[in-house]
């Protein structure tokens, strides 16, 4: 029997067809996956522009990473329950798990008036609908898209010689954007309250509301507090005040917010949270929160999960906002390396929840 | 024998069907990973109803061959080369029904919730919430979609060698139908 060898002779045209393909697809993939694309905005990108701008720790979140779980529930009213299909919505009290958290890279910075503040939320209803959001207390984003948020940070990193940012660098990014300018003053003239206890929380991204017949419509929302809202005061001697008053808070009686949903009207921009919407726009008070345990992240029940913004239940979806997808791109890429990580124990201890601070100087 | 015949039909169009879905959610997989841009969620939604798609078609293509075993290769193809066609095979199976359910077994550890079709229809969760095991799967579902784009290069680059080169019945054996001598 006469065998072929086994690599017969064939010209160089053949052996050129045989590599092209094979080599065609790598060089697509290495495009796709960005290594051809160095200018290309990626996850590793935004969260390098964040440690750049406010450090980070292994094992922490990468952003608002200094923080303590809350638990409780939410009642919905069913007054959105028109606008909206989700069971939460409907009138029912379903279970949450929380998170009270300060902008930032670093989970042991000191606590501060103007730091910005946020509020996460895990709601839970028992169809396994749940809804996630991380909202905050600052009126609008202070950018449009995932390019402005990465420069900005990279703007407003701290000069190593005297360890605040460059005012020359933010003059510079602050000129290159003046659509942000409004945005930016808004941010930075926020009334400030006392605490996260008095404190409102927006969704500063547009969604969108989906009704049982398939009716869209454009909706932020607010968690607004029901507890008189004090200005701030500043406690120098306490680098956790803020931590210390939101434990003494709850500790005391649960704290109670309601969430304000507002209808977009004709003139507000949907897909650009940079931009306020108008003071006379439909409200609608959906249901209220109330939050009644607080535990420590070390243990607690907000450390193992990411509250993404776009865990959306049936009945609510994304806008076309761009900031939504990157927000969802980097919250997994945080929880991702964090979750292989070891951590030290947050600055929130399970000790300090549990002995009463007795050195707040509460004015109420 | 010059030439062993082909697939059948069912293993052809399942071969086909599943070559265009793997190589759209690979390079799905491999954009969305880094990406921060508009597609992000609109491709994570697809990724997950596709891979599932992917692990069921994968398992009745293993049960399909297992039924209908493939044609022969040549009979002069060196030993050495059949047990690395032998062995990329076996590997390939593995890894398609491994890496849909690393992504359903990663998200399920993460606590995510796993929307399948819509919000309404969701997956259930097939290994307990542990952060550190989710790290861990992440990483490996990373790591295994490598290898399998590794393999589905070679397995293109070997079926050209055959097809343009030795000019043998394994390519046409994929492509069309053929009778055996």
């Amino acid at each position: 029997m006469a065998t072929n060898p086994v690599v017969p002779p064939a010209s160089p045209l053949r052996w050129l067809g045989v590599v092209a393909a094979p080599a065609a697809l790598a060089l697509a993939f290495l495009w796709a996956g960005g290594w051809l694309a160095p200018t290309r905005l990626t996850q590793a990108g935004i969260l390098d522009a964040l440690h750049e701008a406010s450090g980070m720790q292994l094992g922490f979140r990468r952003n608002h990473a200094k923080g303590v779980c809350v638990a409780g529930w939410f009642e919905g009213n069913g007054n959105a329950a028109g606008l909206s299909s989700a069971t939460v919505l409907q009138q029912r009290r379903v279970p949450v798990v929380g998170r009270f958290a300060l902008a930032g890279g670093l989970p042991f910075q000191t606590d501060a008036p103007a730091k910005v503040r946020s509020m996460a939320l895990r709601l839970m209803p028992p169809d396994g609908q749940e809804w996630r959001m991380g909202i905050n207390d600052i009126p609008v984003f202070p950018v449009r898209t995932p390019q402005e948020f990465h420069d900005l940070q990279l703007a407003s990193r701290p000069d190593p010689a005297t360890g605040k940012p460059d005012p020359a660098r933010m003059r510079a990014f602050r000129a290159g954007h003046p659509w942000l300018q409004t945005a930016m003053e808004q941010v930075t003239r926020r009334p400030l309250s006392s605490g996260f206890a008095d404190d409102t929380y927006r969704s500063l991204d547009s969604f969108l509301f989906v009704a049982a017949n398939g009716t869209k419509t454009a909706v932020r929302w607010a968690m607004v507090p029901v507890r008189p809202v004090m200005p701030a005061d500043s406690h120098a001697a306490d680098r956790d005040y803020l931590f210390r008053q939101v434990i003494d808070d709850i500790h005391a009686h649960p704290l109670q917010w309601h969430m304000m949903v507002t209808v977009a009207g004709n003139g507000d921009a949907v897909d650009d949270p940079s931009r306020i919407w108008a003071w006379d726009d439909r409200q609608i008070d959906a249901g209220t929160l109330t939050l009644t345990t607080i535990e420590s992240e070390e243990g607690g029940p907000c450390t193992g999960i990411t509250f993404d913004p776009l865990v959306l239940p049936e009945g609510a979806a994304p806008s076309g906002d761009p900031i939504l997808p990157a927000r969802s791109a980097a919250y997994m890429r945080s929880f991702f390396l964090r979750s292989g990580e070891r951590s030290a124990a947050p600055a929130v201890t399970p000790g300090m929840i549990a002995t009463p601070s007795g050195a707040k100087d509460h004015k109420l | 024998m010059r030439n062993p015949g082909s697939f059948s039909l069912p293993s052809r169009i399942l071969h086909w069907l599943m070559t265009v879905m793997i190589l759209a959610m690979l390079f799905i997989g491999v954009f969305m990973a880094a990406t921060v841009g508009p597609g992000y969620h609109r491709l994570v939604t697809v990724h997950r109803p596709l891979g599932i798609a992917i692990l069921v078609l994968a398992i009745l293509r293993l049960g399909n061959r297992l039924r209908s075993p493939p044609p022969p290769l040549p009979a002069d193809l060196p030993p050495l080369m059949k047990a690395g066609a032998k062995a990329s095979h076996i590997l390939l199976y593995i890894l398609m029904i491994a890496l849909p359910l690393v992504g359903w077994g990663m998200l399920s550890a993460a606590d995510y919730p796993i929307p399948l079709w819509g919000e309404s229809m969701r997956l259930p969760p097939i290994l307990p919430h542990d952060p550190a095991l989710w790290a861990w799967l992440r990483s490996a579902h990373t790591v295994l979609a490598f290898l399998l784009f590794g393999l589905v290069l070679a397995h293109l680059g070997a079926a050209l060698f055959h097809g343009l080169i030795r000019r043998d019945g394994v390519l046409p054996s994929m492509v069309r139908r053929v009778r055996p001598d």
